[in-house]
């Protein structure tokens, strides 16, 4: 890792197959008729590290965590065939409401995700920038056993094995696939867990930034996108 | 100038009470919601955990300054109409600050959050804000033609634009409330009530199951906080509005509760027995029966 603050840490220059059209370096002419340069990684994009946050006095965090461990925003974001198990839970059979638990659609309100299922190499990509994107504390879950050991995928060429290698995780919840009551168990355990203080997978993933970077990195070949992009 | 002090403590101490009632009022209607499709619902206190959490996020991030205006505008329109509106007729500190054309300074805060919003959500910079923001102001535009129409056949039948004198003018007995002495009116500002407090089947803009959430797409945090606070003292707002303006005031604050409380489960009645409208149908909607019938009361009183 540089000691600047930019963590680009692969040095070869960023113009390579891979890159999006709307990504890559062009000339636009502003408003007032000059032509500049701009390049979207840089310039559009966040790549500050993200900082750990101290959890605040002992009582206050209490409380604070109370309320957060009744109100979690699960985002929803499928990624494997886990995914079916969700909508049951917001049915009048599971009704996962009574325990605080809603859904939101986009990951800067949300504060649970729910990998459910195997992640292929191409989602794993999505679910780091969807969990990037997601504000601080937020916490993850996984759902499955192909996101323990790799589950029927575990020799699969194109999924990876363990989760907690790439995201931080909260909670696994065991089974293939698990049913939504298992579910709604895992939702109680992330929430004795944040109540006990326990829950701090983002500062655990600003704290081992590198070493999560370096592992993201190593399966993610097409690497296209900045270090870090809220 | 304590005289002033005082009714600014007094006018907070509103604001409290309306902020408390309003998430009471949004928890019971997510309740309604629940028991007719057969759940149990959230807990009761759900909105407070929500709102603590959501001031309690350790992250935020910023687009640029407007982005921090936009819900701080939201909130002054929120707020802008309660310290305009009086909530209690004859207390002198519940009247807030509602003075002789108070009446049109509200019909201009309705709009003004909307817009702070368009700002905000725009420098968000997220598709989605853009079209959820498109979607909320054709749809509040075709909200607010009704009411104005009902607001100005009301202006004419009572000759003022002070809400308090209008209050005034319908005490004494339920048949001088507006609802009775001038029904067509009331029909129309209550048909545009339901596209105002944005539920079902008018609330496509902010519905969490769309595809785009909306303007707060990006708004996370204590933003997301400032807006449902807003939310909250919005909803209280409109509702005491209404009741003013059609159902006699309140005199008291168990008077006050009772008739927010069933202006406010109007819309939610409404809400659970239709599915939701497309912004395109809602539009249309709007610039049909409303509009008619708001037209027909000015012309009633010409």
């Amino acid at each position: 890792m540089s000691e600047e603050q930019n963590i680009n840490q692969n040095n070869e220059p960023k113009e390579d197959k891979f890159l999006a059209e709307e990504n890559k370096i062009r000339l636009v002419t502003g408003p007032d008729g000059k032509q500049f340069q701009v390049n979207p990684l840089d310039d559009y994009f966040c790549d500050k590290r993200p900082q750990v946050v101290a959890p605040k006095n002992k009582i206050i965090e209490k409380f604070l965590n109370w309320a957060r461990a009744e109100s979690l925003w699960v985002l929803g974001f499928g990624t494997g065939c886990g995914s079916i198990e969700i909508p049951p839970l917001l049915s009048p059979r599971f009704d996962a409401f009574r325990y605080g638990v809603q859904m939101r659609p986009t990951p800067r309100q949300s504060s649970v995700l729910i990998i459910s299922g195997y992640l292929a190499v191409k989602t794993l990509k999505r679910a780091i920038r969807t969990y990037e994107q997601m504000q601080s504390p937020k916490y993850v879950m996984a759902l499955g056993s192909c996101t323990i050991n790799g589950g029927m995928y575990y020799d699969s060429y194109n999924t990876i094995n363990r989760v907690d290698q790439y995201l931080p995780v909260d909670v696994y919840v065991a089974g293939c696939m698990p049913r939504p009551e298992a579910l709604l168990a895992g939702f109680v355990k992330l929430k004795e867990r944040i109540k006990a203080g326990n829950a701090e997978g983002a500062n655990e993933y600003a704290e081992k930034f590198d070493w999560y970077k370096a592992n993201q990195k190593k399966i993610i070949k097409n690497w296209n996108m900045p270090d870090y992009n809220w | 100038m304590n005289d002033i002090i005082i009714k600014l403590l007094w006018t907070l101490l509103g604001l409290f009470i309306v902020l408390n009632w309003g998430m009471l009022m949004g928890a019971s209607m997510r309740k309604i919601v629940a028991r007719v499709a057969h759940r149990r619902g959230i807990p009761i206190y759900q909105p407070w955990l929500d709102l603590i959490k959501l001031y309690a996020k350790r992250t935020s991030i910023s687009h640029g300054v407007m982005f921090y205006l936009g819900p701080v505008f939201r909130l002054g329109g929120g707020v802008g109409i309660f310290l305009f509106l009086p909530l209690i007729y004859g207390s002198e500190y519940w009247s807030n600050f509602s003075w002789a054309g108070d009446l049109v300074l509200i019909l201009y805060f309705q709009f003004f959050g909307m817009l702070g919003m368009a700002l905000g959500a725009g420098e968000g910079g997220h598709p989605n804000s853009v079209i959820g923001i498109t979607r909320g102001l054709s749809q509040f535009t075709t909200v607010e033609i009704p009411l104005t129409l009902a607001v100005i056949s009301l202006a004419l039948q009572y000759n003022t634009l002070s809400i308090t004198e209008i209050v005034a003018a319908q005490q004494g007995g339920v048949q001088n409330w507006t609802l009775f002495t001038n029904p067509v009116a009331t029909v129309a500002g209550m048909l545009s009530l339901l596209g105002a407090l944005r539920h079902a089947p008018f609330n496509l803009v902010k519905a969490p199951n769309e595809v785009p959430i909306g303007p707060p797409t990006e708004y996370h945090s204590a933003f997301l906080g400032v807006l449902r606070t807003n939310g909250a003292v919005l909803h209280v707002v409109e509702a005491a509005l209404f009741m003013n303006l059609f159902f006699g005031g309140a005199t008291n604050w168990a008077e006050f509760i009772i008739k927010t409380f069933l202006i406010y489960f109007w819309s939610v009645f409404v809400g659970v027995v239709h599915p939701r409208f497309r912004i395109e149908q809602s539009v249309v909607w709007f610039l049909k029966i409303p509009l008619a019938i708001g037209v027909l009361a000015v012309i009633l009183y010409i």
